[in-house]
């Protein structure tokens, strides 16, 4: 049975409702105020807020600090962790640093390789990755143990959480397994990356209901608007592991320029309405990249709000 | 064919200019050459199959090093041409030569202090090309 | 072996200048495996520098030799007689070979002429690759023979991440997913079984982040 928290995520799912959560990226400047008012756009939307952790490699306000401002909101965080920037050391201390603050959810990601960034010329850590990272937090939360061996009395109580790509290679069947192990490491639920084809995704799902890996790691679709047919195109080309079909680059594509917001958000609900009667889909994860704003929009006309409390 | 070419070049005869080396270019403009081009075989031709591929490789490599040691990788040359194209042979030397003419001597002759042709100066010539 | 290449010669310039005696030293390893650092490389290297001072009106000695291996005291040895003849040496051995000179003749100055990139092994002539990170607890027997602490650009213990696509790094398109590679091997050798159970943290004691290492073999000390 997996470990219950106090985590509102998890209390959502388990009263058998659709999960929606979005993110907030922080600002590259000590601007305490710029993720206060991203969270309240999204505030009432969402049962949970992810915090991008340096994402792309790009450096940011970091997660940690980020979530607990908006835990002092009120509202639900989740910590985004990679572990491309720091070794166990530092990820345990951070984890216990969040759990301080009552941070009941978490997102353990291996993270972008630092080329991507600003700061290419950085060393990475890599001392643990996701499926490590995962069997860390299940251990300091369920048997109040370090790595090291310390123990402690104090636990962290979150939930625990992995990124999961259906479209990377080698292929779907892997990618299923990939998730199965992280599992066993102890995942609770995951995060997709953003989903335009859907034969793909359905093909993902079907092999995850037939494994019954569904009932043991919920999966929260991601979806992320098409901006314009820039992004698109850029998405298509240029960001590894994300697969943008034809078909949705000449869609955005085949309106006029100012229509193509519009167009991109359409597109975004269709694929929430198409995902939630995919068997074994317990949520969403709507990644609205320095377009928070949309977010509520996108919520309120697919038919997901408001929120259970 | 009794075909004229500049008298100012030394011929050095191998079997493939695959058997060329960065070395010998080197040495070449050691002792004082004012200019050294490699005349292999037509690309595709090469009797011995990429030998002259080799060299074309290994010609690049001189000119880079020649530019970074202040001599000029416009000094060196690569060239290809069938055995049976001494017309072709003739263009070329007359060709090397004016641009050797062009350049001046070596900077490595006028370091130390050996016999430059009539008229030349450091940085550029007065000779002429008659044949 | 070892794979390096050589420094720009401008770089190398600017190391020697102040020197008039210089020894060129090559070694007979690696790095003429490599063609980066051997008798050959040594003789172009000094050419080039003898064409460099020449014409620039300085008057330096330069002269060229080549050791069997720099990183046997041994053959270090060799250079005793001669080597205070020279202000400088430029080690064209990589960065053990060139520290063993300094540590032997630690009254000459030397400098690197290459530099040393990693372990790895030739592909084709001219085209080397990383396979080896000496990590000092080899786990090859667990990924088919493929190894993820080298071929991972993120030395994932439970890969691929989720920048594999068509079976490329996110990294550059020319860098193969170290974990499609292993995937493969695992699928060929009937070991896919491998890739379900989730792999603890490595102790990474044994690997440079553990300090600098030795071996100490007492079997072979007396």
């Amino acid at each position: 049975m997996s470990t219950e928290t106090p985590s509102k995520i998890q209390k959502i799912l388990a009263a058998g409702h659709l999960a929606v959560t979005s993110e907030v990226g922080p600002p590259r400047s000590a601007d305490g105020l710029v993720i206060e008012h991203k969270a309240k756009l999204i505030a009432d939307y969402v049962d949970g807020i992810n915090v991008t952790d340096n994402q792309t490699s790009v450096c940011r306000v970091c997660s940690l600090a980020c979530c607990i401002r908006i835990k002092q909101m009120g509202l639900e965080p989740v910590l985004q962790m990679v572990t491309r920037d720091r070794n166990r050391i530092a990820l345990q201390s951070d984890i216990l640093g969040a759990a301080s603050f009552g941070i009941n959810n978490i997102l353990c990601l291996t993270g972008d390789h630092q080329h991507f960034g600003d700061h290419a010329n950085a060393a990475n850590v890599f001392d643990l990755d996701s499926v490590q990272l995962i069997a860390t937090v299940k251990m300091m939360r369920d048997e109040g143990r370090l790595l090291g061996g310390h123990e402690f009395q104090v636990r962290p109580q979150m939930f625990i959480g992995a990124a999961c790509n259906p479209f990377a290679g080698p292929n779907v069947a892997l990618r299923v397994a990939r998730l199965a192990k992280k599992a066993a490491a102890g995942v609770q639920f995951t995060q997709t990356q953003c989903i335009y084809n859907m034969n793909t995704f359905k093909e993902f799902m079907k092999i995850m209901v037939d494994r019954g890996l569904h009932e043991k790691v919920a999966v929260l679709a991601g979806i992320t608007p098409m901006k314009n047919v820039g992004m698109a195109r850029y998405m298509q080309k240029r960001v590894p592991g994300i697969d943008v079909p034809d078909e949705v680059v000449k869609r955005i594509g085949g309106v006029p320029k100012e229509k193509q917001a519009e167009e991109g958000i359409k597109l975004a609900i269709e694929q929430i309405q198409e995902i939630k009667e995919i068997p074994g889909i317990k949520g969403f994860h709507i990644m609205a990249i320095e377009w928070e704003e949309k977010v509520p929009e996108i919520v309120k006309a697919a038919g997901l709000f408001p929120r259970p409390n | 064919m009794r075909l004229q070419y500049p008298p100012d070049i030394r011929i050095i005869q191998v079997p493939c200019t695959g058997k060329v080396d960065i070395i010998h270019l080197l040495m070449a403009f050691e002792e004082g050459a004012d200019g050294v081009f490699v005349a292999g075989c037509l690309e595709g031709d090469c009797h011995f199959r990429e030998g002259n591929l080799h060299a074309k490789k290994r010609v690049k490599r001189v000119k880079e090093i020649l530019d970074k040691v202040g001599l000029g990788g416009d000094r060196v040359e690569m060239y290809n041409l069938s055995a049976g194209q001494g017309g072709r042979f003739a263009e070329i030397a007359k060709e090397m030569t004016a641009r050797i003419l062009a350049l001046g001597p070596s900077p490595i002759r006028i370091a130390k202090g050996l016999i430059v042709w009539p008229g030349a100066t450091a940085t550029g010539a007065a000779g002429e090309v008659t044949a | 072996m070892i794979r390096a290449v050589g420094k720009p010669i401008e770089e190398i310039i600017g190391m020697v200048q102040d020197f008039n005696k210089l020894l060129i030293a090559g070694c007979d390893g690696c790095v003429t495996v490599c063609e980066a650092g051997g008798l050959k490389e040594v003789k172009v290297l000094a050419a080039a520098l003898r064409l460099y001072f020449t014409q620039a009106g300085t008057s330096k000695q330069i002269e060229e030799t080549s050791l069997t291996r720099q990183c046997d005291k041994e053959y270090l040895a060799q250079l005793r007689d001669s080597i205070d003849g020279y202000d400088a040496v430029v080690s064209l051995a990589c960065g053990v070979g060139a520290q063993f000179v300094a540590d032997m003749y630690t009254k000459k100055v030397v400098f690197p002429g290459v530099n040393t990139s990693f372990m790895g092994a030739t592909e084709e002539r001219g085209w080397y690759v990383e396979r080896c990170q000496g990590c000092g607890q080899c786990i090859l027997a667990e990924t088919g023979g493929v190894c993820p602490i080298a071929r991972c650009s993120k030395r994932m213990l439970n890969g691929p991440c989720g920048g594999s696509e068509a079976g490329k790094c996110e990294v550059a398109p020319d860098i193969p997913c170290g974990w499609e590679l292993i995937y493969e091997r695992l699928k060929t050798l009937g070991q896919l079984d491998r890739f379900e159970k989730p792999v603890t943290p490595k102790d990474w004691t044994t690997s440079r982040d553990g300090g600098v290492r030795k071996i100490l073999r007492e079997d072979l000390r007396v």
